[in-house]
């Protein structure tokens, strides 16, 4: 056995504390300097016309991306109507029928990779399956590409607040001659209701600011959304667009689009934290 | 335990409920197998999204995997105009990003693990957390706007002339200072990634069992000796799973990094050259693909980066399952 002076000791540990202390102040020092920019930078255009007019050609003043806000928040909407009621009914069938059953490993895993797997792929997968068959890109197959990333994000935050469900409620539920639907809908959602709300929230969060699942799916448009049978404008693939582009007006734009996203998806994601938290016994 | 607390007369009430339904018992049980089959249905989508991707990079693939063999993947000339196309460099990319991220992002992830579990206030240690999280919570545009004006400018200004002052001599980092490239993508890789290894890493620590720990501290360690040579290495393979899930994360992280790195089909020795990655490319060139060929070859890319993602998943998953039954929890 080595034998150490406990100075030293001392010393090393200290010198871990520090760097340990550093290392966070790393990490935050680049969050809030990436937040302190995208203020700095986009606050200037933030007025009533980015949010009620359409954009201009570059060199004209004024104009604003009403339609990417709208366009953006269509296919959210659309992604979350079908991404999370499948999603929910894939959590319930992981946590309350599969459960530790082969099937459900399966599935389980499945959903895992799902998630890992990169969204542009998600986004190459949706254009063969939707774009190429109907030659046009357009807003569904956006929207649908967004619902394939929520749906194994919503499925696995079910199954773990379903599971965080005490089996007694189950129990009591059924011994009351509840039917096995009633009981899940009804008593164990009504228990978990919390849970499934932030996962639901999270997945909304993580989508509205996603980018490379739309390039190929729902494109961009400097119009008013048509139709979902049409390109729709949306607010990510402009800021990429926008960022491209040799015009100083595009790029300042971008900034304020930026701006727009990163504040809604923050207030999302910290908004559906602050619930669950609020929810936790104390 | 509301159950418990129930007055008889509801407990009558809802007793009285059950017998009543008894008799229209058949109305109710009709009701169960089709929510059962209901639930089935929707987990099976999910199977079925995965065997899709699969089945449609391969089948979109055919062309190129037909036209250049094994060569796709070691030859560098990319070239839409010829109608040659190897992912050399485009591997080549994405194996340097990731690797410059991974090796920035696990000493810090750990480093911050630690401070969050041992070391903080628990009130410190919640904001600090959570302040990370956040980072996790930016959209990939976001990082890539940030990257590319105002980050890419502070590299090509301050960072990039400083290394090649001190490490100028390595081959590593030679090359004009231009802000974009390998280096960067790498270093704005590593903060998006960041969150997802310390938030894993933290649970490992969690999962330590307190009575191991005390046991050090009660032998007279210091902090340090006892996360060294009691947490890290008790969690050991779950920090290998959580650099796992990192690296996979990394690989096909695609907006953030199409802004900084160039989209260059070349491999440069430099950290300061610019290239590209598998998922860059596709984001850059997919739209304007028009021959069959070529939109094969941007699929082939795909089917690579999916193929390795999902390996490493795979890896990381079975990894921190098994941790999770040695450590008897979940």
């Amino acid at each position: 056995m080595r034998s150490r002076s406990l100075v030293r000791r001392r010393l090393v540990d200290l010198a871990v504390k520090a760097v340990s202390g550093m290392s966070a102040m790393v990490g935050l020092l680049f969050l809030a300097w990436i937040l302190y920019e995208v203020i700095l930078r986009g606050i200037g255009g933030f007025n009533r016309a980015f949010f009620t007019k359409l954009p201009t050609p570059p060199g004209m003043p004024g104009g604003g991306l009403a339609n990417a806000i709208l366009g953006t928040a269509v296919m959210t909407a659309l992604a979350t109507v079908m991404g999370v009621p499948i999603g929910l009914f894939a959590g319930v069938y992981l946590a309350e029928f599969g459960q530790r059953g082969r099937v459900a490993t399966t599935v389980r895993m499945m959903s895992d990779i799902l998630m890992g797997t990169p969204s542009i792929i998600i986004g190459v997968f949706v254009y063969t399956l939707l774009v190429v068959p109907t030659k046009r890109f357009s807003g569904f197959a956006g929207a649908a590409a967004l619902a394939v990333i929520m749906l194994p994000v919503v499925a696995r935050t079910t199954e773990d607040m379903l599971n965080l469900v005490p089996n007694a409620l189950r129990e009591a539920a059924l011994a009351l001659g509840a039917p096995r639907w009633h009981a899940t809908l009804r008593v164990i959602f009504r228990a978990a209701r919390t849970g499934l709300l932030t996962g639901t929230l999270l997945a909304i969060a993580r989508v509205s600011g996603e980018t490379a699942p739309l390039l190929f799916t729902a494109l961009n448009s400097p119009y008013w959304p048509q139709s979902l049978r049409h390109p729709m404008p949306n607010l990510t693939v402009t800021i990429f667009n926008y960022a491209m582009s040799p015009y100083p007006d595009w790029k300042r734009m971008a900034w304020v689009a930026s701006l727009v996203i990163t504040v809604g998806v923050l207030f999302l994601a910290v908004f559906a934290r602050l619930i669950l938290e609020r929810r936790r016994p104390r | 335990m509301a159950t418990a607390r129930a007055e008889p007369s509801v407990i009558r009430n809802a007793a009285s409920g059950v017998a009543k339904s008894a008799g229209k018992q058949h109305r109710q049980s009709t009701g169960d197998p089709a929510f059962k089959w209901m639930t089935i249905l929707c987990a099976a989508i999910i199977a079925v999204i995965m065997a899709g991707i699969s089945e449609e990079l391969v089948r979109n693939s055919h062309l190129s995997i037909k036209q250049f063999g094994f060569r796709f993947f070691v030859s560098p000339k990319w070239n839409p105009v010829t109608q040659e196309f190897g992912a050399a460099s485009s591997v080549f990319g994405t194996a340097v990003s990731t690797a410059i991220a991974v090796l920035l992002a696990v000493p810090l992830s750990l480093a911050i693990a630690l401070l969050l579990v041992e070391l903080a206030h628990p009130v410190v240690s919640r904001f600090v957390g959570g302040a990370i999280e956040l980072l996790a919570a930016i959209p990939s545009i976001i990082y890539g706007m940030w990257g590319l004006f105002v980050f890419a400018p502070f590299m090509a200004k301050h960072v990039q002339p400083a290394l090649a002052n001190t490490l100028g001599l390595l081959p590593l980092f030679q090359g004009p200072p231009m802000g974009i490239g390998m280096l960067t993508a790498g270093i704005i890789l590593a903060l998006m990634i960041l969150p997802f290894v310390s938030a894993v890493t933290r649970d490992v620590l969690h999962m330590v069992p307190a009575v191991l720990r005390e046991s050090g501290y009660g032998l007279g360690a210091t902090t340090w000796e006892v996360t060294r040579k009691v947490s890290f290495r008790y969690g050991m393979s779950g920090i290998v799973g959580a650099v796992f899930l990192g690296l996979a994360r990394a690989l096909g992280e695609t907006m953030a990094v199409t802004f900084v790195i160039g989209n260059d089909h070349t491999m440069s020795a430099s950290l300061f050259g610019a290239g590209n990655t598998i998922a860059s490319t596709l984001a850059n060139e997919f739209s304007e693909a028009s021959e069959p060929m070529y939109l094969s070859a941007l699929f082939e890319l795909g089917l690579a980066l999916f193929a390795i993602t999902v390996l490493f998943q795979i890896v990381a998953q079975l990894w921190l399952r098994r941790l999770g039954r040695t450590m008897g929890t979940r």
